[in-house]
């Protein structure tokens, strides 16, 4: 770092010396444990970490100040002590009233900010009533098929004041424009609304699969959603570049890096296409990454993001501003972490995960609950695990002074390595002519299938060790109460679309979708007739199908 | 005569994308030298039971984590009785609660695998219970 090269020698020869002195007779004493010391994602760890090992990363290029180029420190100069990060959990199970009920009761309990969990027939883009939808409705999220049901979803909720966060991709723009709707029928200005979109169709073909239209037209949707944003609701972040559901897939910690920062390159490339000037959207762009239980991989993991993306943002894309360079990041605790064996175990793997993700600067955090392994979480699971974010901010001290770990050799020179083993994906996915292609080609998913693969078998051979699963088991089963869903939403939600699409102006709906087709096929900006359709209650199923009519269904080619 | 080998097709029932299970029990039990066919994601019971049939397996193994299990696993038994292919054994695995367990066999499938087991175990209860099927146990 700042030590001259004359002192670099000097610590290399102390090294050498202590290796031929105090470590070889320790060594002789008690050898090491016979282990392959390797971070969860398989990246080899030295014994050692020292001044020599840092010595190549400048302290003012590579790591510099917080709230400064290339922010490796963290985006915000005080950083936890000018705010602390926003905890939000993410909550959605039922009908509309269930988890707006959820919502009241997060937000009393101290929650800063609502995140929404919809149903897999809404993330698929079919309503409730569609014969695909049976079995799945308000499942493992809430049901929501009109702008009624938008509604009663945020009732008693100050659209204004609360930042919403949607988890939702392939219909991203219809239910953005449903919260649109929505501040309009209210009387809110549009320009108050935050919040964010997940919106992240590029992940969804990589690893979560919840898809409607093939990969370009669905990068189509996700650009019109920004042009929208940026001209309509500029305090909303229309998307959130997620590496969560890569890495869940079974990527390593690198490839979840590499492909996210991928997928950000093809948004931002996207927008540019599009002839939006990058310093217009580029700061509105938001990202979302996985902390899994490998402490320190997850540090440098979160700290090389940042310092990536600044560098992609000014040398790439030549932006401008600032903002634009900054990397502003949700996480959430690893779920395919937990086990569903002794599943108090999970409260202490959460606090873990959530402790690196605020020594990594996280702006914002959902801790999973304990039972997830099961179901959605009951009440009071998901308290336990918004207190842990609280303990974190409130007792633990860590959130008194910037990156505390700035400067740690290990730390550093994992940042470094992270930084250098996921430039090596994207020079790859680049040379492969960028991330749709790289799709169309399926090659992140076979990665991630053999990282999952190679994970599983290092479990199996106990190369890995996971407490309670394949070492320190007990026959002593941990009862815990599981949140069910009752059948009987699936059959009230049902009802509920199908009186709205009796009681509504049916040729309203027609003109609206006729007016969202032309749109889409002469390739117009789609959101605006969403909005219009969505407020003359058409559902979120009749929108898609225009989008399945005009661009066809994605289907996977599947491979093992 | 060599014993044939035997067939199984990994399923994904519903509408939930995460295949990471699917995948890794599917080449566990092709690496384990059985004859693997992943019908890939988004199934309807009726698609994977059309499947089964089409491709003559000995077994079906189905992959669920959106809590639709209840409501799909018995479909898929349903329609293989219709099809008077109820023979293939039926076996199950992903987040399903224990308490779910009783009723999903009591609907015929013969086993579920919950979360954290191996995949040593889930080739082993395959070698034990899944014979070719039409041959004489």
């Amino acid at each position: 770092m700042s030590i001259t090269r004359d002192r670099i020698e000097e610590l290399r020869e102390a090294r050498r010396h202590w290796e031929q002195t105090t470590l070889r007779r320790t060594l002789e004493r008690q050898p090491e444990r016979p282990w392959r010391f390797t971070t969860i994602s398989d990246m080899p760890i030295e014994r050692l970490y020292g001044p020599e090992d840092i010595a190549d990363i400048d302290p003012l290029d590579d790591i510099g100040l917080p709230g400064e180029y290339p922010y490796t420190r963290g985006i915000h100069a005080t950083m936890y002590r000018g705010r602390l990060w926003t905890m939000r959990q993410f909550a959605g199970f039922g009908t509309a009233e269930d988890t707006n009920e959820r919502f009241h009761y997060l937000l009393r309990q101290g929650q800063t900010g609502l995140s929404v969990a919809f149903d897999m027939p809404t993330l698929m883009g079919y309503d409730s009533d569609h014969p695909r939808s049976l079995g799945e409705v308000g499942r493992e999220g809430v049901a929501i098929d009109t702008l009624a049901d938008m509604d009663v979803l945020f009732d008693g909720i100050p659209l204004a004041e609360v930042s919403t966060s949607m988890t939702i991709n392939a219909p991203a723009a219809v239910l953005y424009a449903m919260y649109v709707a929505l501040a309009d029928q209210r009387g809110v200005p549009r320009s108050r609304l935050r919040g964010t979109i997940q919106n992240d169709c590029l992940k969804e073909f990589i690893a979560q699969k919840e898809w409607i239209v093939p990969p370009r037209p669905s990068m189509k949707l996700a650009i019109d959603t920004f042009e929208f944003s940026v001209r309509e609701t500029p305090q909303w972040n229309p998307i959130s570049i997620s590496g969560y559901h890569i890495r869940e897939a079974g990527a390593t910690a690198v490839q979840e890096l590499a492909f996210t920062l991928a997928d950000g390159i093809a948004y931002v490339q996207g927008g540019i296409d599009r002839g939006l000037d990058v310093d217009t959207f580029a700061p509105r762009l938001s990202f979302f990454f996985d902390v899994h239980n490998d402490f320190f991989e997850e540090i440098a993991k979160l700290r090389a993001a940042r310092r990536m993306w600044a560098r992609i943002m000014r040398e790439r894309f030549g932006a401008q501003n600032p903002r634009s360079w900054m990397l502003r990041t949700h996480c959430q605790t690893a779920g395919v972490s937990l086990t569903a064996q002794q599943p108090l175990n999970n409260v202490v793997r959460t606090a873990i995960q959530a402790l690196a993700a605020i020594l990594g600067g996280a702006q914002s955090l959902h801790t999973n609950s304990l039972d997830e392994t099961y179901a959605l979480p009951t009440e009071e699971a998901v308290t336990v695990a918004l207190r842990t974010q609280q303990i974190l901010a409130y007792e633990s001290g860590v959130a008194n002074t910037v990156d505390p770990l700035g400067g740690s050799y290990f730390v550093e020179a994992l940042t470094d390595r992270m930084e250098e083993e996921a430039w090596r994906y994207i020079r790859r996915i680049d040379e492969l002519g960028g991330m749709v292609n790289a799709i169309e080609l399926a090659y992140p998913m076979r990665e991630i299938a053999e990282a999952s693969y190679h994970y599983q078998q290092q479990i199996e051979r106990k190369e890995k060790i996971i407490v309670g699963v394949n070492e320190f088991v007990s026959d002593q089963p941990q009862p815990i109460p599981i949140l069910k869903i009752d059948p009987e939403v699936e059959r009230r939600q049902v009802y509920r679309v199908q009186r709205i699409r009796a009681e509504r102006d049916n040729a309203k709906v027609q003109a609206c979708l006729a007016e969202l087709r032309r749109t889409a096929e002469s390739g117009g900006n789609t959101m605006y007739p969403i909005v219009e359709a969505v407020k003359a209650y058409a559902t979120l199923g009749e929108i898609c199908d225009v989008f399945r009519a005009v661009w066809g269904e994605y289907r996977e080619q599947a491979v093992i | 005569m060599a014993e044939p080998r035997i067939r199984i097709l990994i399923a994904k029932p519903g509408l939930d994308g995460h295949d990471r299970g699917a995948k890794v029990v599917a080449r566990a039990l092709r690496d384990a030298g059985f004859e693997v066919i992943y019908t890939g994601l988004h199934q309807t019971p009726e698609m994977i039971v059309s499947a089964a049939i089409q491709e003559d397996v000995d077994a079906i193994g189905l992959s669920i984590l959106s809590g639709a299990h209840n409501v799909l696993f018995p479909r898929v038994m349903e329609l293989l009785r219709e099809r008077r292919a109820d023979d293939i054994v039926v076996f199950g695995g992903g987040i399903i609660p224990e308490d779910d367990i009783p009723g999903l066999r009591a609907a015929g499938i013969r086993q579920i695998f919950t979360p954290g087991t191996s995949l040593a175990e889930v080739v082993r209860w395959v070698r034990e219970n899944v014979r070719p099927r039409g041959v004489a146990a």
